[in-house]
């Protein structure tokens, strides 16, 4: 019996693991169903010399978050959905300012206010758009709490390589289900406060103009040749992530029908996967963990003479992650769709049955 | 194997509390997996409740769904809702106080415990999910019994005064259920 | 040169000098007549006097305030539009040891960063607010800000503010002055040399309110806008001094470490009849 297993809500695990890699501020603001990583962060900060503050909107959260991370204090917001939407602005001006930064999305149904419930419809937003530039993030697409944990444990260490935002992209599933999970290990005092020295020359801590140089947050100004080799610098960052691509698969190397989706998702398709395997089906799966980087190679190394379908399962209509599924499989082969949308949630026996119908040589819909 | 329950009542029937009860005590006690997924209604007070709790020797795929092995329910509104959810063969237990058992499903296997009246006997309605979980453990040994009294004792640990009577009305539930288990099997 | 003269020269005491916090290398682009050129002077001989250079961050809003970003030696960031107090909530929180000021117009402040003052103030955030107040959106070219006087002339206003339309002119420091929070506020200008002391002062107050962890202070400057105003300097003088004035009166409006001594000497007064 593993003994450090303890039970926890995906919403806390997030904000514990956040602590232990050293986040020592957060900002946040009301919204369902993410609410228990504020309340979470709320009291655990203060157990450890850290700083909580309930914004007055997600607005000033995010640029709290902002202030706070332009000083090397690694920092942390959440929201869900609509409110991730009012973050894009703060967040854009991190990407620009290359600040690092984590946050997460327990996103909901939209668009709009749409649902409370849990639901995947803001991949476009998180993998190409979460606020204006054209400026791209690592996103982690955790299907399960353990993976929560340790991928927001990284993410801090992501951020903080690239000087970037980092994206956790979990849905109302993952937030709200409570799971066995091992906690990786507390940072120690002096080991955030050596992460945070490590960035002073550019951090706003204070510097002697007599002496160093200033330190000089710019998230644009007013030189155009500036601000477009800042873009370059970032372009490049982006392509630098390839190496970074995270994904599971399982049975590619007979699959004549290859399964695909992120998060919960991805979580619940495999299980009809296996299921279906067990009796011999020759199906494969693919979930991407990261989404930005997406696992493009993957797709690109699949034997096209052979896989005769693949299945996009998501909790979005339209569906988004197909998008990047069409750009990678580039018209080899037709690519079906298993959706649920505005809250509802995806069962295994739908996506087992679609998947029987593709073996069959039929479509889903 | 992988045991899909759900439980489902009104707010203020300990709902999410016997749902936790019993997914924490299989995170500690065991080496399984475990999921517990809760759904509350909008209201903060008074609503709907249910959970949904899944136990595997596999990894778990949905932690919710619509194809229930077994399914506690406390009251006639959640039963109505939620009955189509369990599969063929499956088993219902209802608070029978408050809950008539279904005319329409022949296919299922229903046990019937009184546990509001059975907790207000014990001296408080309180214990109503405590029997319930006796109950449940009793019929389906999901859980060894005395791993899941550890589990509320541990849940108890700042309330000494409350551990009597939640371990009476443990009892009195793993002893339904383990009689309705056994007729069941002579049957 | 004789013995004498050398004495001379070295009887002569420097009494004025620019200040260091400004880089001897640029000029900053504010346009004629204009006053934040002054306010950054002040700040920056107020720092230097503290001795808090090395350990201040400016935040700047958004607007003509960001032409002096390239221009001043020390930490200095930029704040999306309006959330200048969110970010310094943010980097003093997490750096207590540190001067955090922000330096917002009133479009910036007082229309898209209302929420971000008010609730900063409320909340006692331990940094300091500069906030100029010149009436109008300057960067932008002349929109109506909220605190353009009724019957001004804005881009967006042609034929002038009509409370009927655009409601009247938002007094910030009275406005932050229903809260309980704030430690310190106070209203300037930089018309005359007098004013000018005097806003030094206040600056010099609200830094000095900050690290003494006092809480929340905020100067409010009252300036010109001529280029925006549609005026020449001196008539934009004329119309601060008349009409500005009039509508947002300088003074202190709220300062609590003068409330303090006269509540002990009332406590004292009260002792001595005992």
């Amino acid at each position: 019996m593993s003994e450090k297993r303890v039970f926890m809500k995906g919403c806390e695990a997030i904000a514990e693991a956040a602590v232990r890699s050293g986040c020592r501020f957060f900002a946040g603001y009301p919204i369902t169903p993410q609410n228990e990583i504020p309340e979470y962060f709320a009291r655990r900060l203060p157990e450890v010399g850290g700083h909580f503050v309930q914004g007055e909107s997600e607005l000033a959260s995010v640029n709290m978050v902002y202030g706070a991370a332009s000083t090397g204090t690694r920092a942390m917001t959440s929201s869900s959905s609509c409110g991730i939407s009012l973050k894009s602005e703060g967040v854009s001006f991190c990407a620009s300012a290359r600040i690092p930064m984590v946050y997460c999305n327990i996103s909901r149904g939209g668009p709009g206010i749409g649902s409370i419930q849990p639901s995947q419809q803001d991949y476009a937003q998180a993998t190409r758009a979460s606020g204006n530039g054209g400026f791209r993030m690592m996103v982690f697409a955790p299907g399960d709490v353990q993976e929560a944990v340790d991928m927001t444990y990284a993410a801090f260490d992501y951020a903080q390589r690239d000087r970037n935002p980092v994206l956790i992209l979990g849905d109302g599933v993952l937030g709200t289900i409570m799971e066995p999970v091992v906690l990786p290990p507390m940072r120690s005092e002096e080991e955030v406060r050596r992460l945070k020295d490590e960035l002073r020359d550019w951090a706003l801590v204070g510097h002697d103009p007599k002496k160093e140089e200033r330190a000089f947050i710019l998230p644009g100004g007013w030189s155009t040749k500036r601000q477009e080799q800042t873009c370059i610098n970032n372009a490049a960052l982006y392509d630098s992530w390839v190496k970074d691509v995270q994904v599971e698969t399982i049975g590619l190397e007979d699959a004549e029908v290859v399964v695909t989706g992120y998060g919960i998702s991805g979580r619940i398709a495999r299980s009809a996967v296996n299921k279906l395997r067990a009796e011999g089906a020759r199906v494969g799966y693919i979930r991407p963990k990261t989404v930005s980087p997406f696992p493009y190679e993957t797709f690109e190394k699949l034997d096209y003479s052979r896989v005769k379908a693949i299945l996009d399962v998501e909790m979005s209509i339209p569906a988004l992650m197909k998008l990047d599924v069409e750009l990678a499989v580039k018209d080899r082969t037709r690519i079906e769709t298993c959706l649920h949308a505005g809250g509802e949630i995806m069962s295994s026996r739908e996506v087992e049955a679609a998947i029987r119908a593709l073996l069959q040589g039929g479509r889903t819909e | 194997m992988e045991r899909n329950m759900m439980i489902a009542g009104s707010g203020g029937q300990g709902v999410m509390m016997m749902g936790k009860l019993l997914a924490e005590a299989v995170c500690s006690s065991t080496d399984l997996n475990v999921t517990f997924f809760p759904s509350y209604g909008a209201e903060q007070r008074g609503g709907t409740a249910n959970c949904y709790v899944v136990i595997s020797d596999e990894a778990i795929g949905a932690p919710l769904g619509d194809e229930m092995d077994e399914m506690v329910v406390m009251n006639d509104l959640s039963l109505d809702k939620f009955l189509q959810k369990l599969v063929s063969g499956g088993t219902l237990f209802i608070n029978s106080t408050i809950v008539k058992a279904p005319e329409d499903r022949d296919d299922i296997t229903v046990i019937e415990v009184p546990a509001t009246q059975m907790a207000l006997e014990l001296g408080s309605p309180k214990v109503l999910n405590i029997i319930m979980l006796g109950v449940y453990i009793g019929y389906t040994g999901a859980l060894d019994e005395q791993l899941m009294l550890q589990g509320i004792l541990q849940k108890l640990a700042g309330k000494p005064k409350l551990i009597p009577l939640n371990e009476k009305a443990f009892a009195r539930g793993l002893e339904i259920g383990k009689a309705c288990r056994q007729s069941s099997e002579t049957r | 040169m004789n013995g004498t003269d050398m004495r001379n020269e070295k009887e002569l005491k420097k009494v004025y000098s620019r200040t260091s916090t400004f880089r001897k290398d640029m000029v900053a682009g504010f346009c004629p007549g204009c006053m934040h050129g002054t306010v950054f002077k002040l700040i920056g001989e107020v720092l230097e006097e503290l001795g808090v250079v090395d350990r201040t961050a400016c935040v700047f809003g958004v607007g003509c305030c960001g032409l002096a970003m390239e221009y001043i030696t020390y930490d200095n960031t930029t704040s999306p539009h309006g959330r200048a107090c969110a970010v310094a909530t943010g980097i003093k929180r997490t750096n207590e040891n540190m001067l955090v000021y922000t330096y917002q117009g009133d479009g910036d402040l007082a229309a898209i960063g209302l929420a971000e003052t008010m609730s900063a103030a409320n909340r006692g955030e331990n940094f300091t607010v500069i906030f100029v107040n010149n009436g109008i959106y300057g960067m932008t070219g002349g929109q109506m800000a909220p605190t353009t006087l009724v019957g001004m002339k804005a881009s967006t206003a042609p034929g002038g503010r009509d409370p009927k339309e655009h409601g009247y002119p938002m007094h910030m420091c009275e406005i932050l002055n229903q809260l309980t929070a704030p430690y310190y506020l106070e209203r300037c200008s930089c018309n005359t040399p007098q004013n000018v002391i005097k806003t030094r002062n206040a600056i010099r107050k609200a830094f000095q309110n900050q690290l003494d962890g006092k809480g929340f202070s905020m100067v409010e400057i009252v300036t010109t806008c001529p280029t925006n105003w549609g005026m020449s300097e001196l008539d934009a003088l004329e119309f601060l001094e008349d009409k500005m004035f009039a509508e947002f009166p300088l003074g202190v409006v709220r300062d609590r470490s003068a409330e303090k001594p006269d509540d002990q000497a009332e406590k004292s007064d009260d002792r001595e009849v005992e």
